[in-house]
């Protein structure tokens, strides 16, 4: 069957892909740069097709906690914000994490501290990979770098959310958010029946206590330290897991490369840019585009370092986040610098081709 | 349980405790106010035959244990957000029952936008309020709700407007809200007050089954504990004090 | 084949709806596109510019500092893109409230006076239909068969009955660009 494809922004795929992946729930608040995902939400109105329930909240507060509780219910719901926004939510992901809730965050970042700018960055890597908020856990971290991946990637967060019964991020930029590029797109899956909820996530949803069960309760309280201890090692060892399993990355020419630039989402794009300029001026230049950010994909970096790799450049829109799990990586094998450039203003393949020359290559 | 079902005749019964109802022994402190709506709750789920599809929130404060002491499925909330919460529920799940309990600190401090707005959507939803004008779980600090006055772990010589501000009716002020039918203020400190909440709980379940938009039931309640008085006294206290500023009867519908 | 180009005038000039036919126009020709926007309070108004990229192959960088042809309708966007013509590559621009024209040697200039001729018939809404008409007679990268498909795909059903009417500017656009260096 031929699929459909269109031109469409990443903000607007993001709201299509929710639909077609048979979500319940979007639950959200206007921010810039991604106001495009409710837009397009609300004027597809799939309340009346798939039965899809969208939602503007009073604020990104009320909107994470709305994904709570109807994830509380087993339905498969998101929510989407840029860096402010997600700040606002940051108390909701403890909470989805401890009371072992999947749902799905998407955040278009934007240029910060503080109400910052609207232009694209990716200084929220610490706070999306760290946990972001109080407490021990991690969000399960994934970065397009294509309108194709905003749609794609709709679908595999909600795979490994409800996988793993944890919050997954979708964290993009604004670049990504606001660009147009070719997209196919899947076919609609059907939203799950209660039957299937019940057959599936039957043991803790709220589905209603029947004759044939005890309550279920969802919370995060514990009184007892050592139970609450026990729980987190739950946790700890499902994050190992997770780390075993769902590591994902992207390399590009890295075959034979004396030099590797380390980047993601909009930025790996552009570095995508200053290898072809690196080769084209003779130097064995590669890329590890890391996908999944949480789990890092640490033990490429490190067996690229092993095999002789002479030097990392870590390429961010920040002033310098992954870069520390690059080095985690790499631990010590090879020099690891960091280029960056912040607040909304974006590098040029150029301006990483410099850096590359002056931090690494000529050093 | 079994044994006092077989001695007592139907016609002898006088009391029955509800099976929706769990048998754990309540954290709650004698003469606290909570146990006696939590049992109202219970019995109006139980009468309207709701079990299996109710789902409950509980909130930050003394009654976040309240999934303990209902057989039915709960969300604990985080504090301030059972508004939402709830919303999202009966949104997913427009055949659920779906109802909040919470404290004056959750609901009309820390919760306020979201008691506010959820109101304001006309979900189809009930609020159950406990008002007793105190902080009770965290240790009797001042609550938006606590009268000018009235000394707590906060406003240790008494709430002074000047540097605390004022007591304030959510009740009162989500009452002209079109989305809100049912608006009412309760309390339980005398049988026939009981008798008269368990009909106000009874009418608000009603109205969300019957999709009318969202009910709000206020009891104006005791924290003996907090207010550092015996039971009887704080029931006394409470209708010499918090009742002329938290009047009781029906605000709207 | 690897356009890179960039569009810059006015917030309401229909930079962005431009851009967006010829990405559409791209994907009907089954190139690989890009269209990447500036966004943000300066839409109201203020400047607008959009980053189009069409490729055989698949693209790399959405973000670009030089571009084959600058697409320029307003005196700001001339101060801040004139300079980033690749050497050898193209400027386009309407003379309306231009009071600093193009000064470099080293790039093909061409004029459209596309307000001119959409006020001459009395229709402000094809201004940018013009423009892309004259840009397709300068760098025919798409066929104007494609161009027509993508002009239907970018615009939502209501607006169909507007087709005509476009694709006659777009001929018209084709007609009236002069190069004057």
């Amino acid at each position: 069957m031929k699929k459909e494809v269109r031109l469409m922004k990443g903000n607007e795929v993001l709201a299509e892909a929710a639909i077609r992946c048979g979500a319940d729930g979007y639950f959200g608040y206007p921010i810039t740069p991604q106001s495009e995902v409710m837009e397009t939400l609300m004027e597809l109105k799939p309340w009346e097709t798939t039965g899809m329930v969208v939602l503007q909240a009073e604020s990104e507060v009320s909107a994470i906690n709305m994904v709570y509780g109807a994830a509380s219910t087993g339905k498969r719901v998101l929510t989407s914000s840029s860096s402010p926004g997600v700040s606002l939510m940051s108390e909701g992901f403890s909470y989805i994490a401890g009371a072992e809730l999947p749902c799905v965050v998407i955040n278009v970042t934007r240029g910060g501290p503080g109400l910052g700018t609207i232009q694209p960055s990716q200084s929220d890597y610490f706070q999306a990979t760290k946990g972001g908020a109080h407490g021990d856990f991690h969000l399960i971290v994934l970065a397009p770098n294509s309108v194709q991946e905003m749609h794609d990637f709709v679908f595999d967060a909600f795979d490994l959310a409800f996988k793993y019964r944890n919050p997954v991020m979708i964290l993009s930029d604004g670049v990504i958010g606001q660009m147009m590029e070719k997209v196919v797109l899947a076919d609609q899956r059907p939203r799950r029946t209660e039957a299937e909820i019940i057959a599936n996530d039957g043991n803790w949803a709220l589905t209603g206590k029947t004759a044939d069960r005890n309550e279920h309760v969802i919370t995060s309280l514990e009184l007892d330290p050592y139970a609450q201890e026990r729980f987190n090692e739950k946790l700890i060892a499902k994050y190992a897991k997770i780390r075993e399993n769902e590591v994902r990355y992207e390399e590009f020419m890295t075959e034979d490369a004396d030099y590797v630039i380390v980047a993601f989402g909009s930025a790996a794009r552009i570095c995508r840019m200053t290898v072809e300029m690196a080769r084209e001026a003779g130097h064995k230049v590669g890329l590890v585009r890391p996908i999944t950010l949480y789990p890092f994909p640490t033990q490429v970096l490190h067996d690229l370092a092993a095999r002789g790799v002479k030097g990392f450049l870590s390429a961010e829109l920040n002033h310098g986040q992954m870069v520390e799990d690059v080095r985690l990586a790499v631990n010590g094998q090879a020099p690891v610098e960091h280029y960056g450039r912040s607040g909304g203003a974006v590098f040029s393949p150029d301006q990483v081709y410099e850096a590359l020359l002056t931090k690494i290559i000529n050093k | 349980m079994a044994e006092f079902e077989v001695q007592i005749k139907e016609e002898n019964l006088v009391f029955r405790k509800s099976p929706v109802l769990t048998d754990k022994v309540m954290h709650y402190c004698p003469g606290c106010s909570h146990g006696t709506v939590h049992n109202l709750v219970a019995e109006v789920i139980e009468e309207l035959g709701i079990q299996e599809k109710t789902v409950g929130v509980s909130p930050v404060g003394c009654s976040v244990f309240a999934y303990n002491y209902l057989h039915i499925d709960w969300c604990q909330a985080a504090h301030g957000r059972a508004c939402a919460v709830a919303t999202a529920i009966k949104r997913t799940n427009p055949d659920k029952m779906v109802f909040t309990y919470q404290g004056d600190g959750d609901l009309a401090a820390i919760g306020t936008a979201e008691t506010i707005h959820a109101c304001n959507r006309g979900e189809n939803i009930v609020v159950i309020f406990i008002n007793n004008a105190i902080y009770g779980m965290t240790g009797g600090q001042m609550a938006p709700t606590t009268l000018v006055g009235m000394k707590t772990a906060t406003s240790p010589y008494g709430r002074d407007p000047k540097i605390h501000g004022f007591p304030y009716r959510i009740a009162d002020m989500i009452a002209p809200l079109p989305g809100v039918c049912y608006v009412t203020r309760q309390s339980v400190n005398t049988p026939a007050a009981v008798r008269k909440a368990k009909k106000a709980i009874r009418k608000a379940f009603e109205n969300a089954l019957a999709g009318k938009g969202l009910s709000f039931v206020e009891m104006v309640a005791t924290c003996n504990s907090g207010w550092k008085m015996s039971p009887v006294a704080a029931n006394q206290w409470m209708e010499e004090n918090l009742v002329p500023f938290y009047p009781l009867g029906d605000i709207k519908g | 084949m690897k356009e890179e180009l960039i569009i810059a005038g006015f917030g309401g000039q229909g930079v962005l709806s431009t851009g967006k036919i010829l990405a559409y126009s791209g994907v009907m020709q089954d190139f690989e596109v890009s269209w990447l926007p500036s966004y943000g309070p300066e839409m109201r108004g203020g400047t607008a510019n959009v980053t189009v990229i069409i490729s055989d192959k698949s693209i790399s960088s959405p973000t670009l500092q030089t571009f084959d042809t600058a697409i320029i309708l307003n005196q700001q966007s001339m101060d801040k893109f004139e300079s980033q013509v690749k050497p050898g590559g193209v400027l386009i621009y309407d003379t309306n409230g231009i009071t600093r024209h193009p000064q470099r040697k080293d790039i093909k200039i061409y004029v459209i006076d596309a307000t001119e001729e959409a006020a001459k018939r009395g229709n402000s809404r094809i201004f940018n239909t013009l423009i892309l008409g004259g840009y397709l007679k300068v760098r025919p990268i798409v066929t104007l068969e494609n161009v027509f498909k993508g002009l239907k795909k970018s615009l939502p059903e209501r607006a169909w009955k507007s087709l005509p009417m476009n694709e006659e500017a777009i001929r018209i656009g084709m007609d009236i660009i002069k190069e004057i260096q």
